[in-house]
């Protein structure tokens, strides 16, 4: 266990580019490199990366090791997590960091058993604690009720999937130096057992949920699909996104892409307004990043309330109309 | 086909969130007395993908859960909602179990309970949500795994599931055996009949303790629970009407420079 140095985080492109969650995974990777007194290495795993993994080094990496193959072209959980596994063995880091992203939650679990190590998921807070010198991991339980830190003593990499912008990425520069190495991890093709056949994207209409500034979302209360129009109207005169929580979509009221929640999208937009919404646990855990908080729901004991910053006790049909036309005449005046 | 599913009892996570307790000694939630004891939802919706397949495939469905003995209630009623049959894995030195020793126990009593074609997992646990029960006891069982999954067809031996990403659906393919976690994508999970609900009460459950299943030493331990603080108080917009609270919200947001 004492041959174990280093922090790897596991990155991830976007178009050619680095995903926001890779410079937030650098940004914490960079402090606890630090704390360890140790290095910074960053791993990309897919097929025609090198040019935008190398953008790593200037984020805050010392190494940016690079798996570009034709067969990990798509992400399955059995190449990537049969190809980190490989490079555990050679570069044997003492922590390894992944975004709780779609492959993320998907690779971390596998790869942490198949490494006979422990894992926190979710995490918001990671800090090397000055006397153990363990990795202290914070995490979101009981559906963003509580928080809970753990430790692992003796798996090793200590292993930890963070949280999308939970962390601060580093400022960029230009100026940082660093290695990039190509890493062949040697797979034995007949150990992928899965096989991808197909892909669908959602139908985004508009600013993506996510990136919005201004997120509305729809609840129980709503009551029916026609209702969410009015809050699609509202939306693109405010140049932001519908989302809702699990009750409208499990209705159908809306698309399921629309979801706000702990196992939906995460949102942190400047002004959120939630409308006839309980606020229950596992919404708020989508959304408490939102700058400001504003809720309209006629039951005043409604959970949302103790999170917002504005709240309207009243029947939302009454209220949004009058919203819409006072806003628009704020906005459009000169 | 045999199919599987794990389900987990937990604390009624749908309680308004003053009403949420911890004890920060014994770091877990407190159950007070008029919190119900439920089934993780997302165990439920493993459960409905279970039978939404037995609706047009002959299927076996074994429900398996690692918990205390009230968890029979659960099982009970995944057997009403058509499950075949359920086992109980219970003791004292399950107790402290993480994501690992779960993982292990369950994929013991998976071993122990049979052949199977596909294992059904919730994503995560309603309580923990630590995520990782699934995809652990699928790598100690050395089968094939995908997580998220909305929508599942049995094909040749194996299976296609539409896995749920960010920004849409990927098609997968995976031969037998496999396991497959749901999230809320999958449906709602179907309500049992009364008749039903009468015949699973008769039911007989067996449970398997520490000396049908070793006990396993946690990975992950748990230093620190606590409720972080809110210091916020909410600024309710006056008005005579509805409407007129509207238009003050606006102005109220225009004074905030938010719009």
């Amino acid at each position: 266990m004492t041959d174990r140095k280093g922090v790897v985080i596991v990155g991830e492109l976007s178009d050619d580019n680095l995903a926001p969650i890779t410079t937030e995974l650098l940004g914490i990777g960079r402090k606890l490199a630090g704390d360890l007194g140790q290095e910074l290495s960053a791993v990309f795993i897919g097929s025609g990366i090198g040019q935008a993994a190398g953008e790593a080094v200037f984020f805050g990496a010392d190494k940016v090791y690079v798996i570009d193959k034709p067969l990990f072209k798509d992400y399955l959980t059995d190449s990537y997590v049969g190809a980190l596994d490989r490079l555990d063995k050679q570069l044997k880091p003492e922590v390894l960091l992944l975004g709780h992203t779609s492959s993320g939650r998907d690779l971390a679990p596998r790869l942490a058993f198949r490494l006979g190590t422990g894992l926190s998921q979710d995490c918001i807070e990671l800090s090397i604690d000055p006397g153990t010198r363990l990795l202290q991991k914070t995490k979101p339980v009981y559906g963003g009720n509580a928080l809970a830190v753990y430790v692992c003593r003796e798996g090793r990499p200590q292993m930890a999937t963070v949280r999308l912008k939970a962390m601060e990425p580093l400022a960029y520069d230009a100026s940082r130096k660093g290695d990039i190495l190509p890493f062949d991890p040697e797979l034995d093709e007949a150990t992928i057992r899965g096989k991808l056949t197909g892909r669908e994207k959602d139908e985004i209409i508009g600013v993506k949920l996510e990136e919005a500034n201004v997120v509305i979302c729809g609840g129980r209360g709503i009551g029916d699909p026609e209702s969410f129009q009015q809050l699609e109207e509202l939306a693109r005169m405010l140049g932001g996104a519908v989302g809702a929580t699990r009750p409208p979509c499990d209705n159908k009221w809306c698309p399921a892409h629309y979801q706000v929640g702990l196992t939906g999208k995460l949102v942190s937009p400047l002004l959120y307004i939630g409308v006839a919404l309980s606020g229950a646990s596992q919404h708020l855990a989508g959304m408490s990043g939102s700058k400001i908080i504003v809720a309209i729901n006629k039951d005043p004991e409604a959970n949302i309330f103790r999170m917002a910053r504005f709240g309207v006790v009243a029947e939302y049909q009454k209220v949004l109309p009058a919203f819409e036309k006072k806003c628009k005449g704020l906005l459009y005046k000169t | 086909m045999n199919i599987t599913v794990c389900v987990r009892e937990i604390l009624d996570p749908e309680i308004p969130s003053k009403a949420f307790k911890i004890d920060a000694e014994a770091k877990r939630a407190v159950k007070l007395p008029d919190v119900e004891l439920v089934i993780s939802d997302y165990d439920a919706r493993a459960l409905e993908a279970a039978l939404q397949i037995k609706d047009s495939l002959e299927s076996k469905i074994t429900v398996i859960s690692l918990g205390a003995e009230s968890a029979k209630n659960v099982i009970r009623r995944c057997i009403a909602m058509g499950a075949d049959e359920g086992i109980l894995i219970s003791d004292p030195s399950f107790d402290d179990s993480d994501s690992f020793a779960t993982a292990c126990v369950l994929a013991e009593a998976i071993k122990k309970q049979g052949d199977f074609e596909l294992i059904l997992c919730g994503i995560q646990e309603g309580d923990w949500d630590a995520g990782q029960v699934g995809s652990g006891i699928a790598e100690l069982l050395s089968i094939p795994s995908v997580t998220r999954v909305g929508n599942i067809e049995v094909k040749d031996g194996g299976v296609v599931v539409e896995r749920v990403v960010a920004d849409g659906r990927e098609t997968l393919e995976m031969p037998f055996p496999a396991l497959v976690t749901v999230s809320s994508e999958i449906g709602e999970p179907r309500y049992p009949s009364i008749r039903r609900v009468r015949e699973a009460s008769k039911q007989e459950i067996p449970t398997w303790n520490a000396q049908d299943i070793a006990p396993v030493i946690p990975r992950n331990e748990l230093i620190s629970l606590f409720i972080p603080s809110r210091e916020l108080e909410c600024e309710f917009i006056a008005g005579e009407t509805p409407e007129e609270m509207g238009s003050n919200l606006a102005l109220k947001l225009r004074e905030a420079k938010t719009i």
